[in-house]
């Protein structure tokens, strides 16, 4: 249980960082918080040759409110949890952030790395899909921007090149009078979540639905939009269609069997949690 | 394809000298980069009292704390802890006296074998730092990352309550 030998090198700048992967990038992985790389390394499910420290690159960190919210790539899961900013601008961050891990894994995991790691059955990822998420890419010649729905290919695949970083993820709306609900079903609270449902509304003055985004994790090799529910429960009161919106949800979703839990079984907690979000949305407004 | 970017630093598996202060102390020692920091803490540092327990960021034994922060020593690589400030549970005790939390899980029984009991200490000194008087549920909430196969939590939450309390009362 002990890493393989690699090379490491501790990047001072994004341009040092891309430049090091371009050369590298036959077998090369970006460290960060390395919460998910290190049990792979540790395993030896994962033996890269060289690793590219990013931590040490004092533009990656950090959170900042200029009309849309940007959380720097390697800003850590508890500067997340703790921010006041974020809890202000779009408090569904903040919630979801307390499913993310034990204490001492948020200590060390980076937000952009949850991203950029891409389980599907994480959090953050479907946080960058309900919210419409725009991913900052850096590669050695060029920068660009990539929308959430673009981002996740596949289970830990991203649209991202071998010598490209993840450098910062940008919210575009705040969602400060936005309704929003966060939930997920563990076996253990802070273990792998079998799914989870991150949804936000906005509601006119008549209580009737005019937006909705309901993500779900877990479900899919990447986070999924219910998007056959969020079409019913536009244009209408939530509290109503809520029940009706957790069926089309689970019809909509092909999750498959593993040792946590069958396909069936995701599905049904899948409509479950899909109608609790949309019944806290209904009556408080708001839920964690 | 070559880049044109200088690269001031070329990624080595070189041993290196990394520098950091355990429980106040400068210490300093060799790692190769893929040297985890517990094994850094145990074997160049000589500091046992920190445990290893499943090597991949599960059960919560290596536990200490980093810059103030809890983190799990064996999902850190030594290389990334140069020059922080560490605390292991051989910083607890002051002058060869048992601190508040340690008494609280020694009269309590907040442990058996004792494995895992370095590391609920160092999270507990982080949880009531954070939140000195915290419920039952908070505690239970706090620690869900330190694995316990002994007690069955009930004598660790006494404790953490009962060492809450003695806080207070300072």
């Amino acid at each position: 249980m002990k890493p393989a030998p690699f090379k490491y090198a501790k990047a001072e700048t994004v341009a040092e960082a891309t430049a090091l992967l371009d050369q590298h990038a036959d077998d090369v992985k970006v460290l960060a918080g390395g919460q998910s790389l290190i049990p792979l390394m540790n395993m030896r499910l994962a033996r890269p040759e060289v690793l590219i420290d990013i931590t040490g690159i004092d533009e990656l960190s950090g959170i900042e409110v200029n009309g849309a919210l940007t959380i720097g790539a390697t800003t850590r899961h508890v500067e997340v949890l703790r921010s006041n900013e974020v809890r202000a601008f779009a408090p569904i961050i903040a919630a979801a952030m307390r499913h993310v891990g034990h204490v001492g894994v948020r200590t060390r995991g980076t937000f952009g790395g949850s991203v950029a790691h891409a389980d599907p059955a994480s959090e953050i990822p479907a946080i960058v899909i309900a919210l419409d998420g725009e991913l900052t890419v850096a590669g050695p010649s060029s920068e660009r921007t990539v929308a959430a729905a673009d981002y996740f290919v596949s289970t830990f695949t991203t649209d991202m090149e071998e010598n490209e970083i993840l450098t910062a993820v940008r919210f575009p709306y705040p969602l400060d009078r936005a309704r929003w609900s966060f939930h997920e079903v563990a076996r253990r609270h802070g273990d792998f979540a079998l799914v989870g449902v991150a949804a936000v509304a906005e509601v006119d003055d008549a209580g009737v639905c005019t937006r909705a985004r309901i993500a779900l994790s877990g479900v899919s090799d990447v986070p999924v939009r219910a998007t056959a529910a969020e079409e019913l429960v536009v244009g209408s009161t939530i509290g109503e269609v809520a029940a009706e919106a957790g069926r089309l949800a689970e019809r909509q979703i092909d999750p498959g069997s593993d040792f946590h839990a069958s396909a069936e079984y995701r599905k049904e907690v899948a409509r479950a949690l899909v109608t609790r979000a949309l019944n806290d949305m209904a009556t408080k407004g708001e839920a964690r | 394809m070559s880049s044109t970017i200088d690269v001031g630093t070329q990624p080595t598996d070189d041993q290196r000298i990394l520098r950091m202060t355990i429980n106040g102390v400068q210490r300093r020692g060799i790692a190769e980069p893929r040297m985890l920091l517990v094994d850094f803490i145990r074997h160049e540092l000589q500091l046992t009292g920190t445990h290893v327990g499943c090597e991949h960021g599960v059960c919560g034994a290596c536990t200490v704390r980093v810059d103030g922060e809890v983190v799990r020593s064996c999902i850190m690589f030594a290389v990334q802890a140069e020059g922080a400030q560490i605390e292991t549970v051989e910083g607890l005790a002051k002058d060869g006296e048992l601190n508040v939390v340690q008494q609280a899980f020694r009269q309590e029984h907040g442990l058996q074998c004792g494995f895992c009991t370095p590391g609920m200490l160092l999270a507990t000194e982080s949880l009531l730092a954070e939140n000195p008087d915290p419920s039952e549920e908070e505690i239970r909430d706090y620690l869900s990352g330190n694995v316990c196969r002994c007690t069955g939590y009930v004598g660790i939450v006494k404790s953490v309550q009962a060492a809450a309390k003695q806080r207070s009362q300072a």
